[in-house]
């Protein structure tokens, strides 16, 4: 299988868009080489605002280019872009409702080296909580692209996660839309149904192929929007399931499998949340070794689903 | 007036080491802090071993001296510094950045020996290492409080906003170091986010600013001196300073804010620590 950047991808979208629209302004807080927002800097350096390492003024600065009739995209590492500038998003985008875009790159645990302060466990939560916020949480590379254009095109905030490490790509490179509140199913099955998102999609697929060989039949849908959420859709993936797991990069409060467990609390069926367990992370010489030691890996999904099976 | 006395040779030698036990943590092909490292090598000789009140055997004294990295990123410079003060085990620096490692990316206060706060946020250390000194104050405590931070981090607000505070409460017990590199993630400061009159700001702050080499162990012995002494007011030392200092392939390279060395790179890289030792031994 095919696997790409996101980060690149989302970097040559930015371009992409910015060809097209005129609008378009890209900010950074001196990470540009990090979250790829440099090759936007490369074509239409008039348009790209090097802000320094002043995520605030960023948040802000975004919202009065918005003001401005501009499409501002910013950029930094995920807890940076979100967390140290929550309530500058809050008031100055938020709650305006301004077309503000943000791109919380190196998100989850991918930061793998530097530690607890550099990993965002907690983006998803301090995003989906703010009224008029678009949550998105890419599972690969073209889908990081096309969601770029939605984000553009979308009137109100709208936040995207972006992993730092390349991912196999599942979707396809067409032409057709990414519709923001779209959920898609990557895999049929009728015994669970996994909600999963970004990283841990790829990981429920393994899993998905694993449980099968032992007869048991795993949906894995793909929760690329997590706000707006489709209920709708998460009614009709779960329906006459015997349970349901969620799988999520982040901290089971406030993220993704809160989003599901909410959606689905009037008709309840046993649920296990798979993710970070309201803990800090940590440094390590892999990624792989963070996502086994936080419980992120296919094995943990497997369990999760025998767990429910067995009820 | 306090006064202490500086072996020139020895703190040079200590710079080395440190340089050394940087290098030690990253070995070929691991990606890691070097050049914000190596540029406080210098400055972290200078005080852990000629100027803070510290006892390694003891780093929970309340009276203690206290180094904050605000930042953080550069936190090798002084686990470097604290394995010379056996605080820190020498065979934990293979581990730097491993699971379960005392020695984390970024200062941890809860993991490892001697760290005395969580930084790499950039930005906050200055903060907590007012209110830190506030607190030591209150307590009626002899402890000093440094922070170091770096030149790019100077564009987060709260650094102002620290420096405003810092003078409104008189923190004569604080002292920031700021390490003017010139470069930062994304290239020189210059190109990236020029902060022009640095020295001039932090006097308008309402600081006591000394302006030095940072390589100078001499100056920086000197600026550490004025900087206890003087009364009323924070100081501020204003460090000019080499990213990458001491490693010649890596000075004043970007490419070394956080990268990983080849091989041919860390045997030159030896080689050099070992001609900067062999000239100051002789010197
Ligand atoms: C709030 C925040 N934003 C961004 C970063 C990512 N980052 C780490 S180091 C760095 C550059 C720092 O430059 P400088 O302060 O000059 O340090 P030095 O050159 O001494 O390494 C950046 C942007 C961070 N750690 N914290």
């Amino acid at each position: 299988m095919i696997t790409a950047s996101l980060r690149k991808s989302y970097g040559e979208a930015l371009v992409q868009i910015g060809r097209e629209n005129k609008d378009i302004v890209v900010l950074e807080a001196d990470l540009g080489k990090s979250t790829m927002s440099c090759f936007f800097e490369d074509q239409f350096p008039d348009r790209y605002f090097q802000m320094g390492i002043a995520e605030q003024n960023m948040a802000s600065t975004s919202a009065g280019l918005a003001l401005a009739g501009k499409i501002p995209f910013y950029s930094t590492f995920a807890v940076f872009a979100t967390g140290r500038a929550y309530d500058q998003i809050r008031s100055s985008i938020a709650i305006p409702d301004l077309n503000v875009n943000i791109c919380g790159s190196s998100a989850g645990l991918s930061d793998f080296g530097d530690g607890k302060t550099h990993q965002s466990i907690d983006d998803i939560a301090l995003m989906r909580v703010l009224p008029n916020m678009t949550v998105l949480s890419p599972v690969d590379a073209e889908e990081t692209k096309k969601m770029v254009k939605a984000m553009a095109e979308s009137e109100g905030p709208a936040y995207i996660r972006i992993n730092r490490s390349d991912l196999p790509v599942l979707t396809a490179d067409d032409d057709k839309p990414y519709q923001i509140g779209q959920m898609t199913s990557v895999k049929k099955g009728d015994d669970i149904t996994v909600f999963a998102s970004g990283i841990m999609v790829h990981q429920s697929l393994k899993a998905a192929e694993m449980l099968e060989k032992e007869g048991i039949s795993v949906e894995v849908v793909n929760v690329s929007c997590i706000k707006p959420l489709d209920k709708d859709a998460v009614k009709q993936f779960s329906a006459g399931r015997k349970g349901i797991v969620t799988a999520e990069e982040h901290s089971i409060i406030g993220g993704m499998g809160s989003a599901i467990t909410e959606a689905m609390s009037e008709n309840p069926l046993p649920l296990v949340q798979i993710g970070v367990q309201d803990k800090y992370g940590t440094s390590a010489s892999c990624y792989e070794d963070l996502l086994k030691a936080y419980g992120l890996t296919e094995d943990d999904i497997v369990t999760a689903v025998k767990r429910l099976i067995k009820k | 007036m306090e006064t202490t006395i500086l072996n020139r040779k020895e703190a040079m030698l200590t710079a080395n080491a440190i340089r050394s036990d940087i290098l030690a943590m990253l070995p070929p092909g691991k990606v890691g802090h070097l050049g914000g490292s190596s540029s406080i090598a210098d400055i972290m000789s200078c005080l852990y071993f000629h100027h803070m009140n510290i006892n390694p055997k003891n780093m929970k004294d309340p009276d203690r001296d206290r180094i904050l990295l605000s930042k953080g990123h550069s936190v090798l410079a002084q686990y470097a510094a604290l394995t010379e003060l056996g605080v820190i085990d020498r065979n934990e620096l293979k581990t730097l950045k491993t699971y379960g490692s005392v020695l984390q990316g970024h200062p941890d206060m809860e993991r490892t020996p001697g760290i005395e706060a969580v930084t790499g946020s950039l930005g906050q250390g200055l903060s907590v290492g007012l209110g830190l000194a506030l607190g030591l104050k209150l307590e009626k405590s002899k402890g000093r409080v440094y922070v170091i931070c770096g030149d790019g981090e100077l564009s987060e607000g709260q650094v102002w906003e620290a420096a405003m505070a810092g003078s409104v409460f008189k923190a004569d017990n604080l002292t920031a170091i700021i390490d003017l590199n010139g470069i930062q993630a994304t290239g020189t400061t210059e190109e990236t986010f020029p902060i022009p009159n640095i020295a001039e700001k932090w006097e308008a702050f309402g600081w006591n600013v000394i302006q030095l080499d940072g390589h100078d162990v001499v100056a920086i012995h000197k600026a550490l001196e004025e900087a206890r002494n003087f009364k009323g007011k924070p100081s501020v030392l204003v460090a000019r300073t080499i990213k990458g200092k001491g490693f010649s392939f890596a000075e004043n390279k970007a490419a070394f804010h956080n990268g990983s060395l080849t091989d041919e790179q860390y045997k030159i890289a030896l080689e050099d620590l070992e001609k900067i030792k062999n000239e100051v031994e002789k010197s």
